[in-house]
């Protein structure tokens, strides 16, 4: 019993393995780390590399190193192969960039990439190295690479509190912890000083003071502080690793989980930096929520834009970002937590508090109220520098037009009160200009409603309030008065601005779950993988005024373009950015951290069996999809159209698989049919031949034309069942064209009683052709084959005299072959027009059962159709229907029937 | 003595067919003389000058259309020609190259030797210098433009008249839909085959007994008509 608590729980083991397996799958990242430039990071990563190279013989490729001028780097570098950097325009410099596409071809073992920070030049696919870095590694190549402190998101702030220098260049600690080895590059703050003297640091010349005030000696001890404490941490997470991987710890706390609340503030990014921190030690995972309300006007663009910033921080950062919507952010908050198992929510502490929490509980004292037995941390904000100034001009946009309506509306109520209650009747006119804010408030929000709030106290003081047409007050019950109403105005405008806000929203709201709906509608009704993505796309284009590629991929083919949108079909750069998008199941271009040069947004089309598509969009306002909102729409469609692709997709495969299972049943039973078949006749010939051959002068004669008699028409049957083969092969393949010629019946009829003739001469044969029968339209090579099989079918399967008659309906003709057998076996009216069916009785006559078969083919070519009965007066009769329409072109008149030379009758 | 007997060129790739037609053809009375590819069949009708040609279309080195062309640049012996069934298209392709006949796989020897004795018979002008002619119950005389069935005359309209003189003329032979067509109505008319097909089948009203069983006036489904110049049984 005791054995069984210290082994690892199974669930454990197999989220190990998975996290392994996807970690040998993936390149391994061994980072070369180090507290500030100069410490010799690069030096070290190169003679790590060169033992690589000379040890373990692998195969290693420098794809960037910057020696800054050393001699002892750049002689490392020496006997390394070096992969050819990409030029870049940009500013009018050519600058040499890290070549990635050539990296990912060339292939290496193992890839040197100095600088991790590095930001590229603009063009490039991504903005940031370490996303270049990410890709080696998800293709499955080593990477060794350098980082210093200072570049790391979670401590950015931290280390620009310390030396007093904001570096713009950070890595996000998912790179860090997905390192498969960091090995710190040390070197005592003295040493690296006396390095820097002897110029052994590089130092571009442009950023000297900037760089000697970074390089104090109290600042190096500190970020060499923060760099031994980061590899530290990481040490300890191995060891938990260890002891967990071991059955070590008996009690492992389930892992824990972390809520920060995120909103467009400034001050938020702190915040999440401390979760980030707080969650590394704590080794839990953390999500950074976003609380939508449901009533909210739309936010600024500015607004807009932090919000963007600040999630895809916290994504960077690790964090699970999730949207909530919900009237109280609170209330949501604590919901998901409790879901979630959270056991701690993280909220930023507002600087100033704001009028409303006074009234009202503020969102911290709610959470606090709702949370249980949730830890709840108020952390301090601090903006990151920078921002906050960005934030003002924003709310001083005022929509002139509305505040002159607002304008004029008062002057109407003045006007109103004037002349229906004249003065002193102040509660009437007071009552007039109310219904005046409402008007304003209702129509144009908050603003102008306050300002007409103000307009009318002026209005009232003026003209209604003695002393007339000053601004004085005789009564100062009358301040009184202004104050009640100025108040109630104020209170109406909040409320009637929140009714038509929420009214606002929920027709937003309304419209985007119509559109969605519709969609789903549509896509339901689209029949095929092509009309669902026409449906799809069409859709997004209307709904989001853009132009829409799909990409798919066939299999083993290569990406290509499905649907285009109308006006020009999608250039290269589309595809190759298709391509990135379908092998790493993630977004790029516009808007998003890879490739964003293009005008279009490239999303993953990801249904629940992987990836199905890539769906282009190019928005005609290029920052449409700044707003979350309109991504999150435009999310939203993306998945519905996925997952109707999917469908259609696996609809479309299950009918190959169904139609490849059929013609595997149908030739598996022409097999053992023809096998069969063939092979009756083939002994009879042979056995007949071999007669002949052997026996030769004993044979009498009678018995020598008996046996060659049973030779030719053996060879006969042969014959016609080879030709039913290959007829219905020809048909099915869609090989045989209906060649459609005005035809008499009468001769199809007579060509086909022709090549019967030596078959039929025995049998009595009534042909009944009505007088007068239009020509048909058909192929007659075809329907004198289904006539030729049909009697040929008749003759096989009785013995009395045959009938042959043509009938003409309206649109239609008949032609029937009937017998005076034993008929169909009933039920069998319709099975024996398939393949390989052949009337089950006693008896019955040999046959690949195929005759009939072929009837139906050809009549159905010709859009006729075809059906057998049994007599009343016994035996079965055969009908096919062919349609005719229209008539045959007219006879030539009397003059072209002149003959070309004059050896006419005279 | 062999000097005398007609020869006939067999070019054709299947060692079988060969045997086949080497042994019924000497049976009856030809001397057979043999190519195995298209170019040796050349050859062979250069150097030997037969009487009459049998050509299978499908041979390995040159489309049989091609041989059948280049013959006629310099020969005019009768070919005929060896096609599988459902290449209608061939035949026609081949009579249009300047072929005289052609038998369809599998055939029986009778109706070989018989396609063989009409391209010879008009080959050496043997028909069509007749005026008259007879198969069956059917009379034709050209000369005078008279046509009797059952010794009773029948009375043609003009178009079908001289639809008849053309297949009189080549009787035995199939006449393609393409030949009949120019022959009769000039070359206006292209391929609309439905005027030939009703003039036929008023044709075969006057003179067959049974116009839905015709004996005389055979079609060759997706080819053409023929008009038998004897009829077995």
């Amino acid at each position: 019993m005791n054995g069984e608590l210290h082994r690892p729980n199974p669930d454990e083991i197999l989220r190990r393995v998975v996290a392994e397996e996807a970690r040998t799958k993936q390149g391994k990242l061994t980072l070369f780390f180090g507290a500030a430039p100069g410490v010799g990071k690069t030096y070290a990563m190169l003679e790590a590399a060169r033992a690589e190279l000379e040890r373990e013989k692998r195969d290693v490729v420098v794809g960037v190193v910057e020696t800054h001028g050393r001699y002892e780097t750049a002689a490392l570098v020496l006997g390394l192969e070096l992969l050819p950097s990409r030029r870049v325009a940009y500013r009018g410099v050519e600058v040499q960039e890290f070549d990635l596409d050539h990296a990912l071809v060339r292939r290496p073992a193992l890839i040197l990439i100095d600088e991790l920070a590095h930001t590229n030049a603009e063009g490039s696919r991504h903005p940031k190295r370490w996303q270049d870095v990410q890709e080696l590694l998800d293709a499955g190549i080593d990477v060794f690479s350098t980082l210093n402190v200072q570049h790391v998101e979670s401590l950015n702030d931290v280390i620009a509190k310390i030396t007093g220098v904001m570096v713009r260049e950070t890595v996000p600690d998912a790179m860090l912890s997905q390192a498969h080895e960091i090995k710190l590059v040390d070197l005592p703050p003295d040493d690296l000083l006396d390095r820097l003297r002897d110029g052994k640091v590089y130092v571009p010349a442009q950023a000297q003071q900037a760089i000697e005030n970074f390089f104090r000696k109290g600042n190096l001890i500190a970020l060499r502080e923060l760099a031994l404490r980061t590899t530290a941490e990481r040490v300890d997470a191995q060891m938990h690793e260890y002891r967990r991987a071991q059955g070590i710890e008996q009690t492992w706390a389930t892992s824990e989980n972390i809520l920060v609340a995120v909103s467009a503030s400034p001050y938020s990014a702190r915040l999440l930096r401390a979760a980030r921190r707080m969650a590394s030690t704590l080794h839990a995972s953390w999500f950074a929520v976003y609380v939508e309300p449901n009533s909210a006007r739309p936010m600024p663009a500015a607004s807009v834009t932090r919000l963007s910033h600040n999630l895809r921080l916290a994504e960077q950062l690790g964090a699970k970002v999730v949207t909530l919507t919900g009237e109280n952010a609170a209330e949501a908050l604590v919901r998901f937590a409790k879901e979630r198992n959270v056991s701690k929510i993280i909220v930023g502490k507002p600087l100033a508090a704001r009028f409303r929490d006074r009234l009202r509980s503020s969102l911290i004292d709610q959470i606090v109220k709702q949370s249980g037995d949730i830890d709840v941390f108020v952390t301090a904000g601090d903006p990151d520098p920078g921002e906050v100034v960005a934030d003002r001009p924003q709310q001083t946009q005022l929509h002139i037009p509305s505040f002159v309506v607002a304008l004029g509306i008062v002057a109407l109520c003045t006007g109103l009160g004037w002349f229906v209650f004249g003065v002193d009747q102040l509660a009437d006119v007071v009552m007039t200009y109310l219904l005046g804010i409402v008007v304003v408030a209702s129509r144009f929000g908050m603003r102008p409603s306050l300002a007409a709030a103000l307009l009318s106290v002026a209005g009232l003081d003026f003209f209604f309030v003695r002393p007339y047409f000053t601004f004085a007050v005789s009564d100062l019950r009358h301040i009184v008065t202004f104050a009640v109403m100025f108040v109630v105005a104020v209170v109406i405008s909040g409320l009637t601005e929140r009714v038509r806000n929420q009214a606002l929203s929920a027709r937003h709201r309304e419209l985007r779950t119509n559109s969605l709906y519709e969609l789903s509608r549509e896509l339901a009704s689209a029949v095929g993988s092509h009309r669902v993505i026409e449906v799809g796309a069409t859709q997004i284009e209307r709904m989001f005024s853009s132009r829409v590629n799909v990409f798919v991929r066939k299999p083993k083919g290569a990406l290509e373009c499905a649907r285009a949108s109308r006006d020009d079909p999608p250039p290269d750069r589309d595809l190759t950015v298709g391509e990135w998008v379908w092998s790493n199941h993630k977004e790029a271009g516009l808007g998003t951290n890879t490739l964003s040069a293009g005008a279009s947004l490239y999303l993953p089309l990801l249904a629940s069996g992987g990836i199905v598509g890539v769906l282009g969009v190019t928005p005609d306002e290029p920052d449409r999809f700044h707003a979350i909102d309109q991504r999150r729409h435009l999310d939203a469609f993306a998945v519905q159209m996925a997952l109707a692709m999917e469908r259609a997709f696996l609809a479309e495969e299950t009918n190959q698989v169904r139609r490849e299972v059929e013609t595997e049943q149908l030739r598996s039973s022409l097999l053992s049919s023809v096998s069969h078949d063939l092979r009756t006749p083939l002994a009879v010939i042979t056995g007949a031949a071999s007669t002949l051959l052997q026996d030769a002068p004993s044979l009498s004669t009678p018995l020598r034309l008996e046996l060659t008699e049973t030779i030719l028409e053996e060879a006969e049957r042969l014959n016609r069942l080879i030709r039913n083969l290959l007829d219905m092969t020809r048909l099915e393949s869609g090989g045989i064209r209906v060649n459609k010629e005005w035809v008499p019946l009468e001769e199809v009829v007579g060509s086909a009683l022709q090549r019967l003739e030596s078959r039929l001469k025995a049998r009595e044969l009534k042909v009944e052709l009505p007088p007068g029968l239009p020509l048909v339209p058909c192929d007659p090579i075809l329907i004198e084959q289904a006539l030729i099989n049909l009697l040929e079918n008749a003759a096989k399967y009785s013995d009395g005299p045959i009938e042959l008659r043509a009938l003409l309906m309206p649109s239609e003709v008949i032609v029937e072959v009937a017998d005076h057998g034993l008929g169909i076996p009933d039920g069998q009216e319709l099975q024996i027009f398939e393949k390989f069916q052949r009337a089950v009785r006693q008896g019955s006559p040999g046959g690949v059962g195929l005759g009939l078969a072929i009837c139906r083919a050809i009549v159905v070519a010709h859009g006729g159709r075809i059906w057998a009965q049994n007599r009343e007066a016994g035996g079965a009769s055969f009908r096919f229907a062919l349609p005719v329409s229209g008539e045959a072109p007219m006879l030539p008149p009397p003059e072209l029937a002149e003959p070309p030379s004059g050896d006419g009758p005279t | 003595m062999s000097e005398s007997l007609p020869t006939v060129a067999v070019i054709e790739d299947e060692v079988q067919m060969r045997r086949f037609l080497r042994a019924s053809l000497s049976s009856n009375g030809y001397r057979v003389l043999e190519a195995e590819t298209g170019q040796e069949g050349l050859n062979l009708v250069a150097a030997h000058s037969p009487d009459i040609i049998l050509l299978d279309l499908g041979l390995p080195d040159l489309d049989g259309l091609i041989v059948t062309a280049r013959l006629r640049e310099w020969s005019k012996a009768p070919i005929i020609v060896i096609s599988a069934r459902g290449r209608e298209e061939d035949k026609i392709k081949a009579l249009d190259a300047g072929a005289d006949d052609y038998v369809t796989k599998p055939f029986g020897v009778g109706e070989l030797l018989a396609r063989i004795r009409v391209a010879l018979r008009h080959a050496t002008g043997g028909g069509d210098g007749c005026a008259q002619f007879s198969v069956g119950e059917l009379k034709v005389d050209l000369a005078r433009r008279q046509i009797f069935v059952d010794d009773k005359e029948v009375h043609l309209t003009p178009i079908e008249y001289r639809l008849l003189s053309i297949l009189v003329k080549h009787s035995g032979k199939v006449i393609t839909h393409g030949q009949l067509l120019r022959e009769v109505w000039g070359p206006n008319l292209g391929d609309q085959t439905q005027y030939l097909r009703v003039y036929m089948g008023q044709l075969r009203h006057k003179l067959e007994r049974d116009p839905s069983r015709p004996r005389y006036f055979v079609t060759e489904p997706g080819v053409g008509y023929r008009l038998r110049d004897t009829i077995e049984g």
